[in-house]
């Protein structure tokens, strides 16, 4: 057998003003995180039927994925994945997404905002965004497959709805949050009992930074969609974002395109995900352009959030991850 | 000292984790000294700066508003209060910081229990100009119930009676003395102006008598409680792996994560409750294997025997197995608007294990305020804490919560609806108090109590 011991932080931190050395078995903050989300991850495996993993190919639920395989090495991954797809999406994060899906021999589910829009159920939006429209088919493929525990890969610090966001949060048959009903969670005991018709969303990088996400990402060496690195592509500017000109509906007259160097910090629908001017082209050069940024990644590229002060939590409450 | 919201890579990677949590009344300025914390420490970034701006303005207010970099939910925000815990993340170069922001109004007790259940550190704020109060006495208490290894009493509003010694030195006086009868291993006390922005962050340029640390810089220096490895070790069985794959046609392990202790590649173990053998041949560290592994990894462990063993068992070294019994004796914080009753049927989960259980006696419920019990309440409601015996259907294996606040902790979940009902403590309730400490007066170093 190997030998190999996790990293030891030692005895030469926190050994500052009025400290004590740490003790030797501490563990850095990445396999802190790691080991908590790990077991998340496990105790859904444990006490739920029909868990799923929701997995669009960006960064978040990329780590997830990769938690969750490590979790349950050297056996398969006991859950499927499901991706709400707008049909808006990023052709590298589809292309990434069926790569990976394969490489892991994972099966895929797949709920679609366009069967929606054309079977009349949903209608287009005026401003084209197609965020706000998946959580009708989230919801529906939920209770169509009767999924009991349902992965996302929100993150508390993204958002100040988030932040009030607990680790297991029962949903009820419609899939409504209820932000003052939830259940108190103490300790690492976490409770998932839910009646027949509710579900459970379970947050496994709940106390994960963004700059934790790609510094692990980094430690890893997780490869991503090429989208996240610096890449030249035909964009053009909408209250102050960078959107990439597409069949989705952008731009309209008086928004000239342009060639940009730009790369983008989150993976949603095209019509409001905006990129970042950024030369990054390594996960070092990455790691240390968001070390250095002054926006959070939602208040960077993310046109939904803007639409009012509590546009994250009315899309929570309606049933949206 | 200086420190900056975001940190290079290479520091970051190396620091160690703060679980830490808040408790403070409604007007002692927790909120301010929460944004105080995010903003000094450059943890806010320019957009959510302008939102609270753009916010505060709306409000007809002329300079932002912390408070509304925390309260994230609509009602919070058109009340003006914090309903609910919510966990916030910011790092310095020596380490990375998760607060459990508790409210301090109404249901209290049961916000400020679930925000110290994970933390190592809680700050309880008091207003210099009132002193010790009630609502103080019942944050050292819940923070000395729920174990939470250090404390630091962060005297606020120090700009408000002119910065003056005699007063905080009183009240940290007071306090440490009412923490140290409850078995607080620590105060430190730290004499603030959340709003001024004196010891939060930056040093105070107005309290020269004060030598010890910001309130950042103890956040940053303390020793965090790796004792945990030092403790007997628990492993908690999760899942069973099992791949039964052309590569792994034999392959047998538990997975978990490691409650205390340390586990050794060796080693003799005994499985509860059965009381079965065996030695361990293997432990993975999610993928890696590794000869040592230690709380709080997950890791997969393998034994030599081929025994029954499934989610809810607890592998532990057979030198130091805990007690396995069936009638728990416990203090629990009720955290359900429904009451608990003496007779009530009930769900007791502990570390993986869910069993069947009923209430058998409720024998006294604790007057926070003053500690007194009082005898035979008959039930609980919410907010209340109570010493409790329960019967359980099948036998635990279960450490004291002074030994383990993991494997010690226990929820009552209501078997109908899946309500949590209660939280629950094994064992007694307050520590020992520490032997007194040597004659006072022969150190005017600083006030770290």
């Amino acid at each position: 057998m190997t030998t190999t011991v996790p990293s030891l932080t030692g005895g030469t931190e926190g050994t500052g003003t009025g400290g004590t050395p740490e003790a030797p078995y501490a563990l850095s903050h990445l396999d802190a995180l790691e080991s908590e989300s790990v077991h998340i991850v496990r105790e859904v495996a444990g006490e739920f039927e029909r868990p799923v993993i929701l997995f669009s190919g960006g960064k978040d639920s990329i780590v997830m994925l990769r938690l969750a395989l490590k979790a349950f090495a050297p056996a398969a991954v006991p859950f499927t994945l499901l991706h709400v797809d707008t049909g808006h999406n990023f052709p590298e994060v589809l292309a990434y997404r069926d790569r990976t899906v394969a490489a892991h021999g994972l099966r895929l589910h797949v709920a679609s905002v366009q069967e929606y829009i054309d079977a009349g159920t949903l209608r287009e939006r005026p401003d084209g965004t197609r965020n706000p429209l998946q959580t009708l088919p989230l919801t529906e493929k939920i209770q169509a497959e009767r999924f009991d525990a349902v992965f996302g890969g929100g993150r508390r610090d993204e958002e100040k709805a988030r932040a009030k966001e607990r680790i297991f949060s029962l949903r009820d048959e419609f899939s409504q949050w209820d932000p003052r009903r939830q259940r108190p969670e103490l300790w690492q005991l976490y409770n998932g009992r839910h009646a027949p018709g509710e579900h459970v969303r379970v947050f496994p990088l709940s106390n994960w930074t963004e700059l934790d996400i790609w510094q692990y990402i980094a430690r890893e060496r997780i490869e991503l969609p090429e989208i996240y690195f610096a890449h030249e592509r035909e964009v053009f500017s909408r209250h102050g974002m960078w959107l990439t000109a597409g069949e989705w509906g952008g731009p309209k007259d008086g928004e000239p395109t342009e060639t940009r160097l730009v790369r983008y910090r989150t993976v949603g629908d095209m019509s409001c995900t905006g990129a970042v001017d950024s030369d990054a082209t390594t996960l070092d050069a990455v790691i240390a352009e968001i070390t250095a940024s002054r926006l959070t990644e939602r208040g960077a590229s993310r046109a939904d959030d803007k639409m009012s002060e509590a546009a994250m939590e009315d899309r929570k409450r309606e049933g949206y991850f | 000292m200086t420190t900056t919201g975001h940190t290079a890579p290479e520091q970051l990677s190396a620091t160690t984790l703060l679980r830490f949590a808040t408790a403070g009344s409604v007007d002692d300025g927790k909120s301010t000294l929460v944004g105080r914390l995010l903003h000094d420490s450059k943890s806010v970034l320019t957009d959510q700066l302008e939102a609270v701006e753009r916010a505060s303005l709306g409000r007809g207010q002329d300079t932002p508003d912390l408070a509304l970099l925390t309260d994230g939910l609509r009602a919070e925000r058109e009340q003006g209060i914090t309903i609910d815990v919510a966990y916030r993340y910011f790092a310095t170069p020596r380490r990375r910081f998760i607060l459990a922001d508790t409210p301090g109004h109404v249901q209290y007790t049961r916000n400020m229990v679930t925000g110290a259940s994970t933390a190592e550190l809680a700050v309880v704020l008091v207003d210099a100009r009132n002193g010790v109060v009630e609502q103080t006495r019942r944050h050292a208490a819940v923070a000395a119930l729920l174990r939470v290894p250090h404390v630091v009493l962060a005297v606020n509003k120090m700009d408000l009676v002119a910065y003056t010694e005699p007063v905080f030195a009183a009240i940290a006086e007071e306090f440490t003395a009412y923490a140290a009868s409850l078995g607080v291993p620590e105060v430190t006390a730290i004499p603030i102006s959340a709003l001024a922005g004196d010891n939060v962050v930056e040093p105070s340029a107005h309290m020269d008598w004060y030598g010890g640390p910001t309130v950042l810089e103890h956040l940053e220096t303390v020793a965090v409680s790796h004792d945990l490895s030092g403790c007997p070790a628990r492993f908690p069985v999760q899942y069973v792996i099992r791949p039964q794959s052309a590569e792994h046609p034999d392959y047998r392990g538990y997975a978990g994560q490691i409650a205390s202790g340390v586990l050794r590649v060796g080693e003799a173990v005994t499985v509860l409750p059965s009381g079965r053998t065996s030695t361990i041949e293997g432990i993975d560290a999610l993928g890696t294997g590794v000869d040592i592994a230690w709380a709080p990894q997950s890791v997969t462990v393998r034994l030599a025997d081929d025994i029954d063993i499934s989610r809810g068992d607890l592998i532990a070294p057979s030198a130091g197995l805990p007690a396995v019994t069936r009638d728990v004796a416990a203090t629990v914080c009720h955290v359900a608007d429904r009451p608990l009753t003496v007779g009530q049927r009930v769900l007791l989960k502990h570390t993986t294990r869910t069993v069947k259980a009923i209430v058998k006696d409720i024998p006294s419920r604790l007057t926070l305020d003053d500690l007194s019990q009082h005898p035979a309440p008959g039930r609980l409601v919410a907010n209340d804490i109570g010493r409790v015996v329960i019967r359980t259907a099948e036998p635990l294996a279960l450490d004291a919560y002074a030994d383990s606040r993991r494997t010690g902790s226990f929820l009552l979940v209501d078997p109908a609806d899946g309500t949590t009902l209660a939280a629950g403590m094994a064992g007694d309730s307050f520590a020992a108090a520490p032997p007194p400490a040597p004659a006072a007066g022969t150190d005017d170093e600083g006030w770290d109590f």
